[in-house]
C-alpha cells in the first residue's frame, strides 16, 4: 500500500512539471485584470517580437505570492489597475527600478514612481454620470457638490470599500484635509439613493431605471457600455460629466506595469513594458477599452476622443496612495456602505 | 442504543487499539495532520504579526455590524438548509408519491450550482432591466423604478437564500443516508407505544440521525462563513468582508489573519458544543436493518404536497439557473466558445479527481487512526486536520503559498550551496499545489463522512477480523472497506463536485496561463460579463450532474445491498 502510494506520488510530480513555466523568449505576468483584457495587447507585442507572454490573473493575493516566492518567483511583471496596490508592491520592496529612456519619454513624469519602480500605462477618470431627462446639463460639475442637500435621495455609487472609490475619497483628503473629506463623505453618503452595491455599470443602469439621477463611475465603463449593442440605449441615456474640469481637473486613477525584483526575463520584460507604452500599445487601450493613455503623444480614436479632452487632477498618484488607510477609515466612520 | 462505555474513558485506549501494527497508523496519522494543518497553522503564524492592532477601529466602527450579519446569515441559512433538507429526506424515504425515484436523485442537483454563479443568475432575474419586474411594468403600466416597490435580491435575505438553495443538498445528502440506516422497526415500536408520526419523527428518527445531521450542518455552516462570492456580490457585510478590506484596503494581512482565527474560534466552539451536546450517546447499526422500509401511503393532496416540496427546492435551485446560464450560452455562443474549451475542462476534470482521491486516502487514514486509537490527541488531531474547510479560500491560498514557497526556496538554498545548481520553485505555481490546496480545504468534507461510516461499523466486526488473525490493514481492506464502499462513494464525490466549483484559492495558487472552469467564468463574470461566462458556467453545473446521479445511487445501493 505505501508503496503504491510513494509510486503515485512520483507518477503525480513527474506529470506536474511540465505545467512550471519555462525561461527565455518569454515573459510571465501577474496580473490583477482579467487576461482578456490584456489578450489583444500581449498578441500584438508577441507579433512583433516574438515573444511569449504567460498570465496569472488574480484580483487578490498576487503580492503575497510574489512576496513569498522571493529570488525564486517566476513572475518578471506586475500588471494592475490602482494605484494602491502597485504601491504596495513598492513598499514591499518587490519592484526593481528601471532607468529606460523610451519608457521615460512615453510616459510623463507624474505618472511613473520617481526612481522608475512602477509605470501608469493607461488613465482613467472617475466620472459623474447624469441623467438626461432629470438633471439639467451643468447642474452638477464638481466632486464638492455631490455633497449639496439639494442630492438627497438621488445618487449612486458602488460600495465606499471598491479601490476606485477609496482613491477618489483619498484625493479629496489631499485637497481638503481629513476633517472636511469626512464632512463631504458624509454628505454624499446623506445623498445616496440606495444602499451602495453591484459595479460601476450598475449605477449608470440604475439611472437609467429611475433610481437615482447621478451616479459615479469610472470613465471606460461608460465607454464599453456605449460599444456594446444591448448596453447602448442604456447608457445614451446618461450623461458624462468630467467632474472639476474648470478647477484642479478630474481624479484619476491609473492601470500600471512594474517590473520585480526577481525577474528571470528581465530583458523581455523591459521590453514588454516600452511596448505598452508605444503608439500602437497605447491607441488599442483606447480604442479597445476606451481608456485614456497614459503616452500624451498619442490622440485616442473613438470614443474616448469624442468626450473631448481630459483635464486631469495632477495631485500625485503617490499621494492618493498614501491617504488610501486613511480613506478607508473614513468610509467606516460615516458607515458609508449600510 | 447507548453504549457509552466505549466514550466516556477517553484516556484508556479504544479495545481495538492492537498491540503491535497500530504505531504505523499512529504514525502516519501523526504525519498527514502535520503536513495538512500547515497552511492553517501559517495563517495562525501570520496572525501574529499584524501591521497594526485593526481591532480598536473595528470595535468603534464596523465589527458589531459584521458579526451580527454573520450570525444572522448562517442562523438564516441553518434554518432554511435544514427545512429543505430534512422534509424532503423524509418524504423521498418514507413517502409514496409520484416522481419519488427522481428527486431522489434530482434533489442533489443544486449541489452542482456554485454558490457565485445563482447569485448572478437571479440578480440579472430579479434586477430592474431582467424579465420578471420587465414583465411587471409592462402588466401594471409603471414607468420606473420609482412607481413600485420590488424587493433587492442584493440584500441579506437575498444572500440567505442563495446559499440556502445551494447547500440544502448537503443535509439532505446526510440526512436521506440515515434514514435509510435506521432500522423501520424502532419508527414501528415508537408508533405502537402510541406516538404520532411527527411526533416519531421529533422523538425518534431525528435524535438518531442527529450525528449525520450535525455532519451536513456543519458543512453548510462552513461554508456560509467562509463565502465571500456571493456576499460581496450582494453587498452583505460579514466577517469575510471585513477580513478581505483589513487585508485588501488597509495592506494589513495579519489583521486579516486574526480576522480569520476569530472565524475558525467560532466554527470550533459551535462543533465542540455539537459534539458534547451528545459525548454520551454511541450508535451502531442496528442489527436488524434487513427489514424492508414501508412507505406511507398517502391520499391524494398530501402526494401533492410531496411533490411541491421536493420540487421547488430543484426548479430554484437547479432548473432555472440552469436554463438562465443556457439560454444565455445559445444567444453569446460565438463569443464564448474557444478551442481552449476542451483543455479548461481536462483541467478542471483532472484537478478535481486528483483531490478526490487524495482526500479520500487521507481521510481514510485519519479515520482508520482515530478508530484505532480514540485518544484525546487523536480526536485533536482529526479536527485540526479538517479545519481548512472553515476559512476562506483566498485566505487559505496564502496559508499554502507561505510554507510551500518557504520549502522551495530551503531546498533551492542548500542546492545551491551544496552543488551550485537553483533548483527554483519546486511545488509553487504548480499543479500540485492546487491539488493540495483543495485537499486541504475539503478533507474536511471526506474525513467527517469517512468518520462517521466507519463508526457506524460495529467493533465487534474488527475484533472477529482480528481474532481470525488478520493485521489492522488487512482488517480495514477486507472488512470495512467493501462496508464503506457507498460512503467512499459519496465522499469522493462531494469533494469532486466541490473541486470543480472552488474558486479563490484556484485564482491564487494556478500556475501560468492555466485556466479551470471556473477561473474561466470568474475572468468574464468579475467584468459584468454574464452573457460570456454562461458557457464555461454550464458547465461545471453539467459536470457535476454525473457524479451526483452515481452518488444517489451508491446510498440507494447501499440498502439494496444490506437487505439482500
Amino acid at each position: 500500500m505505501k508503496l503504491r502510494l510513494a509510486a503515485l506520488a512520483t507518477a503525480c510530480t513527474v506529470a506536474l512539471t511540465p505545467f512550471a513555466a519555462a525561461a527565455s523568449g518569454e515573459v510571465n505576468i501577474y496580473s490583477y485584470r482579467q487576461e482578456f483584457l490584456l489578450k489583444p495587447l500581449l498578441d500584438a507585442f508577441t507579433d512583433e517580437t516574438g515573444i511569449e507572454t504567460n498570465v496569472v490573473f488574480a484580483k487578490k493575493g498576487l503580492a503575497e505570492r510574489l512576496d513569498r516566492e522571493g529570488r525564486n518567483s517566476p513572475a518578471d511583471v506586475v500588471m494592475t489597475v490602482d494605484i494602491s496596490r502597485i504601491s504596495e508592491l513598492v513598499e514591499r520592496d518587490l519592484t526593481a527600478p528601471v532607468d529606460n529612456e523610451t519608457l521615460e519619454e512615453n510616459i510623463p513624469e507624474n505618472l511613473r514612481h520617481p526612481d522608475g519602480k512602477w509605470f501608469a500605462l493607461t488613465t482613467r477618470g472617475r466620472m459623474i454620470f447624469t441623467s438626461r431627462d432629470r438633471v439639467e446639463e451643468g447642474e452638477i460639475t464638481t466632486y464638492e457638490e455631490l455633497a449639496d442637500p439639494e442630492w438627497e435621495g438621488r445618487i449612486c455609487t458602488r460600495s465606499g470599500k471598491h479601490p476606485y472609490n477609496i482613491a477618489l475619497f483619498s484625493s479629496m483628503i489631499a485637497h481638503h484635509g481629513e476633517e472636511q473629506a469626512e464632512e463631504w463623505l458624509q454628505g454624499l453618503k446623506n445623498n445616496l439613493a440606495r444602499k451602495p452595491q453591484g459595479g460601476d455599470r450598475d449605477q449608470i443602469r440604475a439611472v437609467t431605471e429611475g433610481v437615482c439621477d447621478v451616479a459615479i463611475g469610472n470613465s471606460y465603463y461608460y465607454g464599453v457600455m456605449l460599444q456594446d449593442e444591448e448596453q447602448r440605449p442604456i447608457a445614451e441615456q446618461v450623461r458624462i460629466v468630467f467632474p472639476n474640469d474648470e478647477g484642479r481637473g478630474t481624479h484619476v486613477n491609473i492601470s500600471g506595469i512594474a517590473l520585480t525584483n526577481s525577474a528571470p526575463n528581465r530583458e523581455n520584460a523591459i521590453e514588454l513594458m516600452e511596448f505598452l507604452s508605444s503608439d500602437e500599445a497605447q491607441q488599442i487601450y483606447a480604442e479597445a477599452n476606451s481608456e485614456f493613455p497614459a503616452n500624451p503623444e498619442v490622440s485616442p480614436t473613438g470614443i474616448v476622443a469624442e468626450w473631448g479632452e481630459l483635464n486631469a487632477d495632477t495631485l500625485s498618484l503617490q499621494e492618493i496612495a498614501d491617504n488610501a488607510d486613511k480613506a478607508v477609515r473614513m468610509v467606516d466612520r460615516v458607515d458609508y456602505d449600510n | 442504543m447507548n453504549q457509552a462505555d466505549v466514550i466516556e474513558q477517553p484516556a484508556t485506549p479504544s479495545p481495538l487499539t492492537p498491540r503491535r501494527t497500530s504505531s504505523r497508523w499512529l504514525f502516519a496519522a501523526i504525519a498527514i495532520t502535520a503536513i495538512v494543518a500547515l497552511p492553517v497553522l501559517s495563517v495562525a503564524w501570520l496572525a501574529l504579526f499584524p501591521d497594526e492592532n485593526i481591532w480598536p477601529h473595528l470595535i468603534n466602527t464596523t465589527l458589531p455590524r459584521y458579526i451580527g450579519t454573520t450570525l444572522i446569515l448562517m442562523v438564516g441559512v441553518s434554518a432554511l438548509t435544514l427545512a429543505i433538507g430534512l422534509s424532503t429526506a423524509w418524504a423521498v424515504t418514507m413517502c409514496e408519491f409520484p416522481g419519488r425515484k427522481m428527486f431522489q436523485w434530482a434533489l442533489l442537483l443544486p449541489f452542482a450550482v456554485p454558490a457565485y454563479v445563482i447569485a448572478y443568475v437571479y440578480t440579472d432575474i430579479l434586477q430592474y432591466a431582467g424579465p420578471v419586474q420587465g414583465a411587471m411594468r409592462d402588466w401594471f403600466g409603471w414607468q420606473n423604478a420609482q412607481d413600485y416597490w420590488f424587493p433587492e435580491i442584493r440584500s441579506l435575505w437575498g444572500a440567505t437564500l442563495m446559499l440556502g438553495l445551494v447547500l440544502y443538498p448537503y443535509v439532505y445528502l446526510l440526512a436521506r443516508a440515515a434514514f435509510l440506516e435506521q432500522s423501520p422497526s424502532l419508527f414501528s415500536v415508537s408508533r405502537s407505544l402510541g406516538h404520532s408520526a411527527l411526533s416519531t419523527f421529533f422523538r425518534v428518527v431525528l435524535p438518531i440521525a442527529r450525528p449525520a445531521i450535525a455532519v451536513g450542518l456543519s458543512l453548510v455552516l462552513m461554508e456560509t462563513l467562509n463565502d465571500f462570492g456571493t456576499v460581496d456580490f450582494f453587498a452583505v457585510q460579514t466577517l469575510t468582508a471585513g477580513l478581505f478590506d483589513t487585508w485588501m484596503n488597509l495592506g494589513n494581512l495579519g489583521g486579516a489573519a486574526q480576522i480569520a482565527m476569530v472565524m475558525l474560534t467560532f466554527v470550533v466552539i459551535l462543533v465542540t458544543l455539537e459534539r458534547y451536546s451528545r459525548r454520551r450517546q454511541q450508535q451502531y447499526a442496528a442489527r436488524d436493518n434487513r427489514a424492508p422500509i414501508h412507505r406511507f401511503t398517502m391520499s391524494r393532496p398530501r402526494q401533492w404536497i410531496c411533490v411541491l416540496t421536493c420540487a421547488t427546492p430543484i426548479v430554484l435551485g437547479f432548473v432555472v439557473p440552469a436554463l438562465v446560464l443556457a439560454r444565455y450560452a445559445v444567444i453569446y455562443f460565438d463569443q464564448s466558445w474557444s478551442t481552449g474549451f476542451v483543455e479548461i475542462t481536462l483541467n478542471s476534470l483532472f484537478l478535481s479527481t486528483a483531490a478526490a482521491f487524495a482526500t479520500l486516502i487521507i481521510g481514510l487514514t485519519l479515520a482508520y487512526s482515530r478508530r484505532l486509537h480514540d485518544t484525546r490527541p487523536m480526536q485533536v488531531m482529526m479536527r485540526l486536520s479538517s479545519l481548512g474547510y472553515a476559512m476562506p479560500g483566498a485566505v487559505l491560498a496564502v496559508g499554502v503559498i507561505v510554507p510551500m514557497a518557504a520549502f522551495d526556496n530551503q531546498i533551492d538554498a542548500w542546492m545551491r550551496d551544496w552543488f551550485g545548481v537553483s533548483t527554483g520553485l519546486l511545488l509553487s505555481g504548480t499543479a500540485f499545489a492546487l491539488v493540495f490546496a483543495y485537499t486541504v480545504r475539503f478533507l474536511a468534507v471526506s474525513a467527517g463522512s469517512l468518520e462517521s461510516g466507519l463508526q457506524k461499523i460495529t467493533p465487534s466486526m474488527d475484533m472477529a477480523a482480528r481474532s481470525l488473525g488478520k493485521s489492522t490493514t488487512a482488517t480495514l481492506l477486507q472488512v470495512h472497506l467493501p462496508m464503506l464502499r457507498g460512503t467512499m462513494l459519496t465522499a469522493a464525490l462531494v469533494v469532486f463536485v466541490d473541486c470543480m466549483k472552488e474558486l479563490p484559492a484556484t485564482l491564487i495558487l494556478r500556475p501560468f496561463n492555466f485556466d479551470t472552469l471556473a477561473t474561466h467564468v470568474y475572468q468574464y463574470a468579475s467584468d459584468e460579463l454574464l452573457g460570456i461566462s454562461a458557457l464555461p458556467a454550464l458547465i461545471i453545473v453539467l459536470a457535476g450532474i454525473v457524479p451526483i446521479i452515481l452518488m444517489s445511487r451508491s446510498i440507494g445501493s447501499a440498502r439494496a445491498y444490506s437487505q439482500q
